[in-house]
C-alpha cells in the first residue's frame, strides 16, 4: 500500500492527524487506567501550558529545544539517516558551549558571548555526529547503532568532564554558574505579557530562523534537492551525480550541529551552568517530533510546542495527580514515535476506502 | 594493587552475564528470522518490572517470573505486528517501545506502590541461591573451594539457566527443523517461501521465543540482582545485548562470550574505581563504562564487512508472485 | 507414446499485453526440447504458467496424457515438473544438504533424515554426474555448481520434467559443456527437459525439437536436426523490418566517444564484459542490438559514470574519461554530464527519476547545480519557464509540472526523461531502451526526437532489445552477447538472419 496513490493532503495532513489522535486514545486509556479522568487531565494539562501566559512561556521555552532537536533528526531522516544520537550531540553541544564560556564569560561582552556559544555548541555538536556518519558512508556501519553507542560514550564521558568541572566545595554535579554576561536575553523583556522572569528567551526567535533555513534549504537550494534524492532513491541520487558519500557525512555534521544548539536554548537560557545529564530526554524527543511533523518546518514548530506543552502541563499535572507523574508523558512520546513513525500507514487502505467511495458518489 | 582482587572480578562477571545473554539471545532468535529487534531495551524494562511487582505481590519470585514472560511476549507480539504485518519501519518501532516502556513502567510502579517508581524489596521472596553438591566438603581447601562454592556454584539458579541456554539455542538453531526454517527466513526468505514455509509465521514464531528469552533478563535484574525494580534499570543492557550479538557475528557461542567481554568491563569498572594503577593512576569509573560502547563502535567500522548480518535482516517479505 | 507435457490454447494476457496467444505444442518424453525467442516472445510466461506461478487464461495443460489444472508450485512439483530459474532460490551460507531439506525435513530432529538425505543426494550426484558435495556451503560454489545445486533439488523431489529458464546465462564456456553433459544423461535415463533460452548454437547442440516463440504466439516448430540456424533465426524475428521514417543521409563527423579493450569483472570475478570495442561519431546513431543480459546494461553504467569498468580506455572527443585512480564512482556521473554526455536510462523508475518528485523537480534532474542563482538556492523562474517550455515541446500529458511524476504513465516519463536529457545539449547521448512500457503513440515521437537529435550532429549510443527500433533508428548497429561484441554491421547491410544469429551467440567469424 503506497501512500502515493493518496492525494498529497491526505498523505501529508489526514494521516498524521489520525496517528496523532490514536496515541492520544491510548494514552487516555492509560490515564483512565490509573483512575483519573482524562478530560480533566487535558483541562488542566491546557490550563498549565497554554491558557496561564507563565506557563505558555514555559511551553515555548522547551518548544525551542525541541524544535532544534527536531531539527536535527528531521534532516537526518530527509538524506535517509536515523539520528538516534540527538541526545548525545546536545549533550557534547553543552560541553562546547560551557568551554567557550568558562574560558571567556569574564573578559568577553554579551553580544560576542552568545555568538561564540552559539559556534561552539554547534561544533561540538556536529563533531559528536562525524564519525557515526563517516562509518556509514565510508564502511556501511549503520548509523542507528553507531549513534546509540554514542549516546552511550557522551554519557560517560560527560560524567568524567563535568565531575572534573565541580568548584571546589560544592556538591552539585555541575559547572559553576556563568557571569551574567553569558545570558541570553529572556523575551520576558520586551514581553512582559510572558511575566516575570521566565525562561523563554530569544533562542525561540533563533528556533524559528533556523526553521526557516531549514525550509529554504531543503525545498528551495540543490543541495537540498540532492539531500531528498539521496533520502528516496540513492539509485537515481548516483546517476544524478549527487556524492551520495560526502552527502551522508555533511548532513549527519549539520544534524550534529543542529543537535548542540539546543543546548543554547537549556542552558544559556535556563541554569547558566553545565548540569549531568541537562538534555533531560530531548534528543529523543526530537525523534518524535520529526516523526509527528513529517521534516516539514510547519509540522515541527506544532509538534516542538505539543511537546513543550505535554512537558510544561505535564509537570504540573504531575503536581495535582500525583498517579501521573512525568514520566507519563515519556509513555506517551514513545506512543507517539510508534504511531507516527511505525505505523504510519496503517489508516492509509481506510483512508483510500473512504476517499474512493465519496468520489464515486459526488 | 592489593585491592585489585581478580577473582572477585570473574565470580561478578559470571553474576552480570546472564542480563545481556537472555538479551541477547533473544535478539539472536529475532534477528536470525529477519526482523530487527531494537526494543529488547524496552522489553527488559517490562519484565522487570512486572517480575519484581508480582513477586513481591505475591510473595513469590516464580510467579513473578512468570508474570514478566507474558508483558515481554506482549511487547514482542506488538513488535511483531508493526514489522511483519504492517511492514512498517522496524528500527523505529524498537524505539518506539524503548522509550515508552521507559516512562510507563515507572508510571505503573508509583501507581500501585506509591514509592517514586519503584517496587518494594522483595527481601526473601527472591530465588535462593544454588549450592553445589559437595561444597562444604571443598569449602576449606585453598583454589578448588573458591572455584566450587563461588565461581560455578553459589549462584541463583537464573545463572545456570542463562549458560545453559548457550547449548540449547545452538541446538535449536542449527539441528532442529525449525531452525534450519527460521535461518532460511532470515537469509533468502523468498527461498523459505518457495519452499513452502511461511515466512510470516516463521517470524511471529521468532519474536515470542524472543519476547519470552528477553524477559528472564528484565527478572534477572530486578528479582535477583537488585530485589527490586527501579527505573531505566536496564541502562543499555539492551543494547549492549545488541551489540554482543553484531560482535559474535550472530552465533551463539559468540555472542555469549561478547556478553562474557561486557560482563568482565562492568565488573571491572566497580573494582578499579578508586585504585592505583601503575603507571596510569586511578582511571574514573565513568571513563571505564565507556569501553564497552566504544569496543562496539570499533567492532563495527572495522568488521562491518566481515561482520555478516542475516542477509534479509531489516527487510518486510512480501511475496514476488 | 504420451507426451509429457502438451500446451492446448494456452492464452495469458496481463492487462492490455497479451502476453501468450493461442498457444499449442507438445512436449515428447524423454527429449530435450528448446524453447526459443527473443525478449517479450512470452516464453518465461508459459512456463510460469506450467510451474503453478501463473494460470492461464484459457486453453489446457496436459500432463502425461491427463488434464491438470495446477494451481501452484507445490501442485507442479507433486506432478514431477520441476523448475531451475534463472535468479536461484538458495540460501547462501548453509550447505547443500539444508537448502534440498528445507521444506521437507521430515521431523523436528533435522539429525534423523540429515544421514539418509545426504546418502540420496551422493547416490543422485554418481547417477547423473553432478560433482556436488552435499556438505559444501552454497556461496563456496561457482555459479555452475550452484546451478547443479537447484537441479539437484528438482531431481531429489523426483522431478521428472525439468524446465531450465536461461540457463547458460551465468556459466562459463566450460560448464556449459557439463551442464549439457548432464542433461544427456537425464535424457538417457527417460526424464523430459525444457530448455528456454535465446543462443541458438545450444538449441542446435543440445536439444531434439524446437519450438519458435514470437510475440505470445507459435512461430515454429520443428525437429532441431531438421532445421538450421538460419532458419531458426529467421523464424525468431520473423517479421520483414522496414525503416520508414525520414532522415538525413549517414554523414558522421568526428569521432566522439572511442571505447577500447574494455573489461569488466564483477565481485566474483565473473566476467561481465570482455574486449569491448566500439566508435560513435557526431551526428550518428550506433545501436547496440542483443538480447537484454548480454552486458549492455553494465556498459551503460560505465559510459554514464555510474560503475567504473576494470580495465580498458574510454575518451570523450579525444580525452580520455576520468576513471583512472578511483575506486569507487561517486559522484562520477556529475564529472560525465559536465563533458556532455546525456543518459537516458534503461530503468527509468530505478535510475532516471525520483518518484515522489513533481514533473518540474524531475526536469532538472542531474543538472540541479545548472539552474541556481546565488547561494545555491533555485531559480525558480527560470526552472517554471523551462519545464514549461519543455511539457510543450515534448508533448508532455498532462501539462502539469507539480504533479508526482510517478502517477504518470510510463511513455510520459519516458518523455520528460529525454526532454531534460536533450534540452542540456549533450554532445553524446546514451539510451538505453528509450521505449521500454511506452505507448505506441509515443514510440514514434521518441523515434523522431532521436533522429533530430542525431541529424543535429549529436553522436548517439542507442541500447535496443527491439529490432524494429534498431532499424528504424541506427546508422551503424553493434551485436553484442555474452559480454562481447560479436559482429558490427552498416544498416544497409541489415539482414533479419545475420542479426539473429550475431544475437544469438554466433560470432561473425
Amino acid at each position: 500500500m503506497k501512500t502515493t496513490e493518496l492525494p498529497r493532503w491526505a498523505s501529508g495532513f489526514v494521516l498524521p492527524v489520525l496517528n496523532l489522535l490514536s496515541a492520544l486514545l491510548v494514552s487516555a486509556l492509560v490515564i483512565h487506567l490509573l483512575g483519573e479522568s482524562p478530560v480533566e487531565s487535558l483541562q488542566i494539562l491546557v490550563n498549565s501550558a497554554v491558557i496561564n501566559p507563565e506557563g505558555l512561556s514555559y511551553t515555548l521555552f522547551y518548544a525551542s529545544t525541541f524544535v532544534f532537536t527536531g531539527l536535527a533528526v528531521s534532516i537526518a531522516m530527509k538524506a535517509g539517516l536515523f539520528n538516534i544520537g540527538a541526545e548525545g550531540q546536545m549533550y557534547l553541544g553543552g560541553l562546547g558551549l560551557t568551554l567557550a564560556m568558562l574560558s571567556f564569560d569574564a573578559t568577553l561582552s554579551a553580544w560576542l558571548l552568545i555568538p561564540l556559544a552559539i559556534v561552539a555548541s554547534a561544533l561540538f555538536g556536529a563533531a559528536w555526529a562525524f564519525i557515526p556518519g563517516y562509518l556509514q558512508a565510508r564502511r556501511g556501519s549503520h548509523v542507528v547503532v553507531t549513534t546509540i553507542m554514542f549516546n552511550f560514550i557522551a554519557a560517560g564521558l560527560m560524567n568524567f568532564l563535568i565531575l572534573k568541572m565541580v568548584p571546589e566545595g560544592d556538591q552539585n554535579p555541575a559547572s559553576r554558574v556563568f557571569t551574567d554576561a553569558a545570558a541570553i536575553p529572556q523575551l520576558s523583556t520586551w514581553l512582559p505579557f510572558f511575566g516575570e522572569n521566565t525562561p523563554l528567551n530569544l533562542a525561540f526567535l533563533l528556533a524559528l530562523v533556523a526553521l526557516v533555513i531549514y525550509w529554504v534549504a531543503v525545498s528551495r537550494s540543490s543541495w537540498g534537492y540532492q539531500l531528498q534524492a539521496t533520502g528516496l532513491n540513492a539509485h537515481a541520487a548516483h546517476y544524478a551525480g549527487v556524492r551520495i558519500s560526502r552527502t551522508i557525512i555533511v548532513t549527519m555534521l549539520i544534524s550534529g550541529g543542529l543537535a548542540g544548539l539546543a543546548a543554547v536554548n537549556s542552558i544559556l537560557g535556563s541554569t547558566h551552568y553545565l548540569s549531568l545529564n541537562f538534555p533531560a530526554g530531548a534528543g529523543f524527543i526530537g525523534i518524535a517530533i520529526a516523526l509527528m511533523g513529517r521534516q516539514h518546518p510547519v509540522g515541527i514548530l506544532l509538534s516542538a510546542v505539543l511537546f513543550g506543552a505535554l512537558i510544561q502541563g505535564g509537570f504540573d499535572l504531575s503536581l495535582e495527580k500525583p498517579n501521573i507523574p512525568q514520566e507519563t508523558f515519556i509513555f506517551i512520546q514513545g506512543l507517539i514515535i510508534l504511531f507516527c513513525g511505525a505505523m504510519e500507514n496503517m489508516y492509509a487502505p481506510a483512508v483510500l476506502k473512504l476517499i474512493n467511495a465519496t468520489r464515486r458518489k459526488g | 594493587m592489593e585491592d585489585f582482587q581478580f577473582a572477585s572480578i570473574l565470580v561478578s562477571t559470571i553474576r552480570y552475564a546472564p542480563v545481556l545473554i537472555f538479551a541477547a539471545l533473544a535478539g539472536l532468535f529475532a534477528e536470525r528470522s529477519g526482523v530487527v529487534d531494537i526494543g529488547l531495551e524496552g522489553k527488559i524494562l517490562a519484565s522487570a518490572f512486572v517480575s519484581a511487582g508480582v513477586a513481591y505481590t505475591y510473595q513469590d519470585p516464580w510467579i513473578g517470573i512468570a508474570a514478566g514472560i507474558l508483558a515481554s511476549v506482549a511487547l514482542a507480539l506488538v513488535q511483531a505486528f508493526v514489522s511483519i504485518t504492517q511492514k512498517g519501519n522496524q528500527l523505529v518501532a524498537g524505539i518506539a517501545i524503548n522509550i515508552a516502556m521507559s516512562g510507563l513502567t515507572f508510571v505503573v510502579a508509583q501507581y500501585f506502590f506509591q514509592q517514586g517508581g519503584r517496587t518494594p524489596d522483595l527481601g526473601e521472596a527472591r530465588l535462593s541461591t544454588v549450592v553445589l553438591p559437595g561444597a562444604e566438603l571443598v569449602a576449606g581447601v585453598p583454589g578448588l573451594g573458591w572455584f566450587w562454592t563461588r565461581l560455578v556454584g553459589g549462584h541463583s539458579p537464573l545463572v545456570y539457566f542463562a549458560f545453559a541456554l548457550l547449548p540449547i539455542v545452538h541446538w535449536v538453531l542449527f539441528h532442529s527443523r525449525f531452525g534450519l526454517r527460521l535461518r532460511a527466513c532470515g537469509e533468502n526468505p523468498h527461498a523459505a517461501d518457495a519452499a513452502g514455509i511461511s515466512v510470516q509465521r516463521t517470524r511471529y514464531t521468532a519474536m515470542i521465543i524472543a519476547g519470552v528469552l528477553c524477559s528472564f533478563s528484565g527478572a534477572y535484574l530486578s528479582i535477583v540482582q537488585s530485589g527490586f525494580f527501579l527505573r531505566d534499570m536496564s541502562a543499555g543492557a539492551g543494547y549492549l545485548a545488541l551489540t554482543a550479538l553484531v560482535f559474535g557475528n550472530w552465533r551463539p557461542l559468540h555472542t555469549v562470550l561478547g556478553c562474557l567481554m561486557f560482563g568482565f568491563f562492568a565488573a571491572l569498572q566497580i573494582q578499579i574505581e578508586g585504585v592505583d594503577l601503575p603507571v596510569v593512576g586511578r582511571i574514573p569509573g565513568s571513563l571505564i563504562q565507556m569501553i564497552p560502547y566504544i569496543v562496539t563502535v570499533v567492532v563495527l567500522a572495522g568488521l562491518m564487512a566481515k561482520s555478516v548480518a542475516p542477509k534479509a535482516l531489516g527487510k518486510p517479505f512480501v511475496k514476488s508472485r | 507414446m504420451q507426451p509429457a507435457v502438451e500446451f492446448r490454447n494456452i492464452s495469458k494476457a496481463f492487462g492490455p499485453v497479451q502476453a501468450n496467444a493461442d498457444v499449442s505444442f507438445s512436449i515428447a518424453k524423454g527429449s530435450i526440447h528448446g524453447v526459443i525467442g527473443e525478449n517479450g516472445a512470452g516464453k518465461s510466461t508459459l512456463m510460469s504458467i506450467l510451474y503453478g506461478y501463473y494460470h492461464a487464461d484459457s486453453g489446457q495443460l496436459v500432463i502425461n496424457g491427463a488434464e491438470q489444472k495446477i494451481r501452484s508450485s507445490q501442485e507442479a512439483i507433486g506432478l514431477g515438473i520441476g523448475m531451475v530459474h534463472q535468479h536461484f532460490m538458495l540460501v547462501e551460507n548453509m550447505t547443500v544438504l539444508d537448502n534440498v531439506m528445507l521444506g521437507t525435513e521430515g521431523g523436528f530432529k533435522l539429525s534423523k533424515k540429515r544421514a539418509e538425505t545426504e546418502a540420496k543426494l551422493r547416490e543422485i550426484c554418481t547417477r547423473y554426474r553432478l560433482d556436488v558435495d552435499p556438505l559444501a556451503v552454497i556461496s563456496d560454489l561457482s555459479v555452475g555448481a550452484q546451478q547443479r545445486v537447484e537441479i539437484l533439488k528438482q531431481i531429489y523431489r523426483s522431478a521428472e520434467i525439468l524446465i531450465l529458464d536461461e540457463p547458460t546465462a551465468v556459466l562459463t564456456t566450460q560448464e556449459i559443456a557439463s551442464l549439457f553433459d548432464i542433461l544427456r544423461l537425464f535424457k538417457e535415463q527417460g526424464k523430459t527437459i525444457i530448455l528456454i533460452t535465446h543462443k541458438l548454437g545450444e538449441i542446435m547442440e543440445i536439444t531434439d525439437q524446437v519450438t519458435v516463440m514470437r510475440a505470445g504466439r507459435v512461430a515454429g516448430a520443428v525437429a532441431t536436426r531438421d532445421t538450421s540456424k538460419e532458419q531458426l533465426a529467421n523464424m525468431m524475428v520473423g517479421r520483414p523490418i522496414e525503416g520508414n521514417l525520414p532522415r538525413t543521409p549517414h554523414a558522421p563527423g568526428a569521432p566522439v566517444l572511442q571505447v577500447e579493450g574494455l573489461e569488466l569483472k564483477d565481485a566474483n570475478g565473473v566476467q561481465l564484459l570482455a574486449d569491448i570495442a566500439l566508435t560513435v561519431h557526431a551526428g550518428e546513431i550506433v545501436a547496440i542490438a542483443g538480447v537484454s543480459g548480454n552486458g549492455q546494461s553494465e556498459l551503460m553504467e560505465i559510459l554514464s559514470g555510474m560503475r567504473l569498468p576494470t580495465a580498458g580506455n574510454v575518451a570523450m572527443e579525444g580525452q580520455p574519461l576520468p576513471f583512472a585512480g578511483r575506486s569507487n564512482a561517486d559522484g562520477l556521473p556529475a564529472t560525465f554530464r559536465k563533458l556532455g554526455i546525456g543518459h537516458v536510462p534503461e530503468d527509468r523508475l530505478r535510475d532516471g527519476v525520483i518518484k515522489d518528485f513533481s514533473v518540474m523537480q524531475n526536469t532538472v534532474f542531474g543538472y540541479q547545480d545548472r539552474v541556481t542563482k546565488g547561494m545555491g538556492l533555485f531559480d525558480f523562474d527560470a526552472i517554471a519557464k523551462r519545464c514549461a517550455h519543455l511539457l510543450e515541446a515534448f508533448d508532455v500529458r498532462p501539462k502539469d509540472p507539480n504533479v508526482r511524476i510517478g502517477l504518470l504513465s510510463g511513455g510520459n516519463q519516458q518523455k520528460v526523461v529525454i526532454a531534460r536529457e536533450v534540452s542540456a545539449a549533450p554532445k553524446l547521448m546514451l539510451v538505453g531502451q528509450p521505449t521500454r512500457g511506452v505507448d505506441i503513440g509515443t514510440i514514434e515521437s521518441i523515434h523522431t526526437q532521436l533522429l533530430r537529435l542525431r541529424d543535429e550532429g549529436v553522436a548517439i549510443l542507442l541500447v535496443s532489445t527491439e529490432l524494429e527500433e534498431v532499424r528504424a533508428l541506427a546508422d551503424r548497429i553493434v551485436v553484442m552477447s555474452g559480454g562481447r561484441v560479436t559482429g558490427e554491421l552498416h544498416i544497409d547491410e541489415f539482414d533479419t538472419t545475420r542479426i539473429g544469429l550475431l544475437m544469438g551467440g554466433m560470432h561473425k567469424s
